[in-house]
């Protein structure tokens, strides 16, 4: 073999050896396999050499190119390996335990347990209805049986306005105009009534952890023919097992509110200890909850439905007491404060 | 109301019943018993009758006696006894060793040396009554060693009924028709009280007696002389005491004893001080002095009993108290009355003065038992106090009955209002016991309501039906869902459009939903500087910070930005609410339901927090509406509104709110190193924009073309005045515009718009872009906004 390829196939060897990085292994291709490269610079010294000693000699020339190529493609594999493996050993460990960084917006507690209620309403297929917050006085009172003299009336308890219409001192306000909306679907067509109507109402009283001025209530109700108090049971006790998500027992008890006859006063069993008796259910085993009853003729002819020919049950659950059940909120006067503090710690909990 | 167990019994045999699961089955058909439930005498036990046999005053004590009483076995003991009424003869309970008193259990006990061997009572010390003047006198009759219990009614039930529940019951308000409820729970009769038979004084002559004012419905009266009883006698006064009351004499106490048993008040005139009496009305003020000795003002609306012309009682209130009761009444007036409710509800309102009588007659109660009440008086005084003598006719004025009220109903509607089967024979029964007359022919009912609850609460059939139901029991109903057709319903649009932009506020731009109230507070909108403007005003608030309701979401959430600086240096907060925009043409208020959005940072510079509140509202018009929001300059009208970029924002032409920043002076009073910026969205309107249906786009297969134009518009001008200028394009290739750059120095204000031309149908040519990208730049042109070119 050639004196000068035996040489240059021991530089190669030795620059071989002494490279570390992948850029020097680039250069050394192009030194001695480019077009230049020293490799390729024996092939063109071959013009002087006799055509027997060409072709041996070509031929140790491209021996030497396919080893030095095969020499600089194991160094590459090799050199890229411990690449990588620096890559992955000079990786930090995210501390993934630290908190995560903390956008959210919040709901009102109000939404929430509104959203809930109306889920499972509208699942048996009630309308949501909205009503403004002032109204008349035939809305709130008039229309649904509370009489001139009636203490509901009283000064202190309702806000008057100066035109003489009034913040709703009850959703029941709202009772009229959904009869009226529905009736003639009910009457002429035969499509029962099934309405809720939350909304915020209004008690000119002095607030304190217990009391607001300002609150929600949200109120249903049913209208068809041959509607009844099992049907009415039957309702509360589903609804509220749907709002609460656990078995309720319900049991009604006489009560009196101008707009129902029957009127009722119904109480679940104790959600805390299930009807055993616990200080929050003062050890009786059940909650007063919510007015409810079969709504009273006068309001059904008011709302110009024949209450011989239809019958309806209509209740009330207040929502604001509920949101303060459901997520302990002890200070009732917190919902209305605004104070994010409190308030951003609501999500979405549908 | 405080209910005792044995009176109660007086009326109804409950013997062999459980009394306590009674009292839980009135609560559920009835009304609601508040749960704790007292055993009175359950705590006391060994308190006998003993007779005091020597009393010697303690050589050290002033107030100390050494006595020596004889309990029955005939052995005399020493009792060491501290009150002052002791004397020699006299008989009184008395706590032998081993007796219980609460939780003390007698023992010898040495008392300033002497050993006492147990205790002489006061009716305090034993729970009868608050007297705590002496121990207890017991009369002459009893013999020594009885235990108290058997003669005097010391063991009992007493249960509270919340009075709220009573509301509609005027017949509950006293044991007699409580005893009624039970009667009928328990399927036992109830028994007729007994009774003086008034009809033997007819021959009398009558008490002088008118009726001036028909807001009194009847007035009973009668006269009796001769009593001589002062002290009532102690099964009164522990019942009294039991359900709440002070013994005060023996003709007031006895007044109150037939309001608490017959539910009718009662007032006993000295009669030497009322001879004619008069109800009616003045035409003047005066003051009034009631025998609480409080002075009080009446009106020209107070109902009076007088004395000819003399005021000297409240009607359906409080009794005058120069006509009282004293220490040596012996004649007696009595009046048994009924007064119109609404008048009496009103008269204690406007007196601010409340009494057990007050509170019953508000309720409607039954004219017809002012009589029998009398009967009943009588009967007891008689009975306690011998001698009395009646010396007048009973004289009544029956004003106005409450007319009669008859019911017909059929089986069908029991069964349709119950949705369950309650036979007829129940239902007869039922209502029977509740002393309804009831006629049931086939399946026809024909129900009389008795005088006692047609006053208020059984007026109609639905009525009948709650008869029925509370006594049958709720928990007995068979529970059934409703056989109603169902057909689809559709939400509201204006409620689905409000939950929508709730959750786009609080998941996609983080915002917390606040909640408020419905008019202005003056305080803390004062504190930073935005006076409360004129609107409906509330007509009756004693609060002077609350007067106003508001017109505007904003003030409020300024005030609240205030509050929560302290929270974190940025946050938006948003809340959908009511406001009131002055009043109608019918004098109606005009009210609207708004979004009111705030947006507070320390670290986001003005300009971008301005810009993110436009993303927010330009997100909800394209998420809810596919729209795009246009925006147009407007003019402050309130005081927080900074003068500059103020803008009306609107959506598919109709003015939907105002989006602006917060004036500097009212900025600086929440917050001088903080940004604000607001936005107001009427709710309605923006629920009365139709969403844009999807108009599908198939993606080209032909490439797309991008042509860059880098625009020096003159200052001040908007982008808006521009778009004219490729939105007037018809050749239907530009199928995207947007700013990839903006650069603005003093002079110049430069933006870089890229227009995205496509065809569905072929490659375009760069000839036919350009054709379009000159159309576009000579209309620039022409509003003088010139080409950089490169």
């Amino acid at each position: 073999m050639d004196e000068r390829i035996l040489r240059m196939k021991e530089e190669i060897e030795r620059e071989l050896s002494s490279i570390t990085e992948l850029s020097e292994l680039d250069r050394l291709r192009v030194a001695y396999l480019g077009k230049k490269g020293s490799v390729t610079a024996l092939l063109k010294g071959m013009k002087d050499l006799s055509p027997e000693e060409k072709k041996v000699f070509g031929a140790d020339v491209n021996m030497l190119k396919e080893f030095a190529a095969k020499q600089i493609e194991e160094k590459t594999e090799i050199l890229r390996k411990k690449q990588i493996e620096a890559e992955i050993a000079a990786m930090p460990v995210f501390d993934i335990t630290a908190p995560a960084a903390d956008n959210s917006g919040s709901y009102h507690p109000i939404t929430l347990v509104q959203r809930q209620c109306e889920a499972v309403f509208k699942s048996m297929g009630f309308t949501v209805e909205d009503y403004p917050e002032v109204v008349t006085d035939y809305e709130c009172f008039e229309a649904v049986n509370i009489p001139k003299d009636h203490p509901a009336r009283d000064m202190q308890d309702t806000y008057y306005l100066e035109n003489g219409q009034l913040l709703k001192s009850q959703t029941s306000a709202a009772q009229n105009a959904i009869l009226k909306k529905y009736g003639p679907g009910l009457i002429n067509n035969g499509v029962p009534i099934k309405a809720i109507f939350p909304g915020r109402c209004f008690r000119n009283e002095a607030t304190d952890a217990c009391h607001e001025n300002t609150f929600f209530q949200m109120e249903g109700m049913m209208v068809d023919k041959n509607i009844s108090i099992s049907n009415l049971i039957y309702f509360m006790k589903t609804m509220l097992s749907e709002v609460f998500r656990k078995d309720i027992r319900v049991r009604l008890r006489p009560g009196f509110f101008p707009f129902v006859e029957p009127g009722f006063e119904l109480d679940i069993s104790c959600l805390i200890c299930g009807g055993d008796g616990c200080p929050s259910c003062k050890h009786s085993g059940w909650l007063e909850l919510c007015p409810c009853g079969m709504i009273h003729p006068n309001v059904l002819r008011e709302g110009g439905i024949d209450p011989d020919e239809y019958t309806g049950f209509a209740f009330g659950l207040g929502l604001t007491r509920l949101a303060m059940m459901k997520y302990g909120i002890k200070d009732i006067r917190d919902l209305n404060s605004g104070s994010l503090k409190v308030l951003s710690q609501f999500r979405d909990d549908g | 109301m405080f209910l005792s167990m044995n009176w109660i019994c007086d009326f109804v045999d409950l013997e062999g019943l459980d009394k306590v699961d009674l009292i839980h089955r009135f609560s559920l058909s009835t009304a609601e018993v508040e749960n704790e439930i007292f055993y009175k005498g359950s705590d006391i036990s060994g308190i006998v009758v003993a007779e005091i046999k020597s009393v010697e005053e303690h050589p050290e004590s002033r107030k100390l006696h050494l006595l020596k009483v004889d309990a029955g076995s005939g052995e005399l003991i020493d009792v060491v006894c501290g009150a002052k009424n002791v004397r020699v003869g006299m008989k009184t309970a008395f706590a032998r060793l081993g007796a219980k008193i609460g939780d003390i259990t007698i023992a010898p006990r040495k008392l300033a040396g002497y050993v006492s061997n147990g205790m002489c009572c006061g009716e305090a010390e034993i729970g009868l009554s608050d007297d705590n003047s002496g121990i207890m006198e017991i009369t002459d009759d009893v013999p020594n060693g009885t235990d108290i219990k058997t003669i005097y009614d010391v063991d009992d039930i007493i249960f509270e009924v919340d009075n709220k529940s009573l509301t509609n019951r005027p017949d509950l308000w006293g044991h007699y028709g409580i005893a009624r409820e039970f009667a009928a729970l328990a399927g036992r009769p109830l028994k007729v009280p007994e009774m003086d038979d008034l009809t033997v004084y007819a021959d009398m002559p009558g008490v002088d007696l008118r009726v001036e004012d028909n807001l009194c419905k009847r007035y009973s009266s009668i006269k009796v002389e001769n009593i001589k009883r002062n002290i009532s006698p102690v099964n009164i006064r522990i019942r009294l005491y039991y359900c709440g009351m002070r013994a005060i004499n023996f003709l007031t106490d006895l007044t109150n004893y037939i309001m608490l048993e017959m539910g009718q008040p009662m007032h006993a005139f000295d009669a030497r001080k009322v001879e004619k009496i008069r109800v009616k009305r003045f035409d003047r003020k005066f003051t009034f002095q009631t025998l609480d000795g409080v002075e009080r003002n009446i009106d020209e609306n107070t109902l009076m009993i007088c004395n000819g012309d003399t005021p000297v009682a409240i009607a359906g209130i409080m009794g005058g108290l120069d006509s009282e009761i004293v220490e040596d009444t012996t004649t007696l007036a009595l009046e048994s009355a009924n007064f119109d409710a609404a008048s009496i509800r009103k008269s204690t309102v406007r007196l601010s003065h409340r009494t057990d009588a007050s509170m019953r007659y508000e309720k409607s109660l039954d004219p017809e038992m002012t009589v029998p009440a009398i009967g009943r008086f009588l009967y007891l005084l008689k009975k306690y106090d011998s001698g009395v003598k009646v010396v007048s006719s009973l004289t009544d004025e029956y004003v106005e009955k409450f007319p009669p009220v008859t019911l017909n109903f059929d089986q069908a509607f029991v069964d349709r209002y119950t949705g369950i089967k309650i036979d007829g024979e129940t239902v007869v029964k039922t209502l029977t016991d509740l002393g309804f007359g009831v006629k049931h022919e086939g399946y026809r009912f024909t129900v009389d309501v008795p005088s006692w609850r047609v006053t208020k609460d059984v007026t109609m059939n639905a009525d009948i039906i709650e008869e029925i139901t509370r006594i049958y029991g709720y928990d007995n109903f068979e529970v059934n869902t409703a056989l109603s057709p169902l057909y689809p319903i559709r939400a509201d649009e204006t409620k689905t459009d409000e939950e929508k932009m709730k959750d786009i506020l609080v998941k996609r731009f983080s915002l917390h939903e606040v909640h408020s109230y419905v008019w202005a507070y003056n305080d803390e909108q004062r504190a930073i500087g935005i006076p409360v403007e004129e609107n409906v005003r509330l007509a009756n608030v004693t609060n002077p910070n609350i007067e106003t309701l508001r017109n505007s979401m904003i003030p409020t959430q300024l005030c609240q930005v205030k509050s929560n600086v302290s929270y974190s240096n940025e946050f938006g907060i948003f809340e959908i609410g009511r406001v009131v925009n002055g009043l109608d043409e019918n004098n109606l208020c005009i009210e609207n339901k708004n979004l009111g959005v705030t947006l507070y940072s320390r670290q986001t510079e003005l300009k971008s927090l301005y810009f993110r509140l436009r993303d927010i509202l330009a997100e909800l018009a394209r998420d809810i509406k596919h729209l795009e929001l246009e925006f147009v300059r407007a003019e402050p009208t309130h005081t927080y509104e900074h003068p500059v970029n103020l803008n009306r924002v609107i959506l598919a032409g109709v003015d939907i709110g105002i989006i602006g920043t917060v004036h500097p002076t009212v900025g600086n009073n929440i917050d001088k190193k903080g940004n604000i910026v607001f936005a107001e969205i009427d709710v309605n309107k923006f629920a009365g924009v139709s969403t844009k249906p999807i108009e599908y786009d198939e993606p080209t297969k032909y490439p797309t073309m991008d042509y860059d134009l880098s625009l020096d518009m003159p200052k001040e001008m908007l982008f808006a005045e521009l778009t004219h200028c490729w939105k007037s394009d018809d050749s239907g290739l530009i199928k995207n515009v947007s700013i990839v750059d903006t650069y603005d120095t003093e002079e110049i204000h430069r933006i870089t718009v890229r227009f995205e031309f496509s065809s569905n149908e072929r490659t375009l040519s760069s000839a036919e872009v350009q054709e379009v990208i000159d159309g576009i730049t000579n209309r620039l042109a022409d509003i003088n906004v010139t080409i950089k070119t490169a």
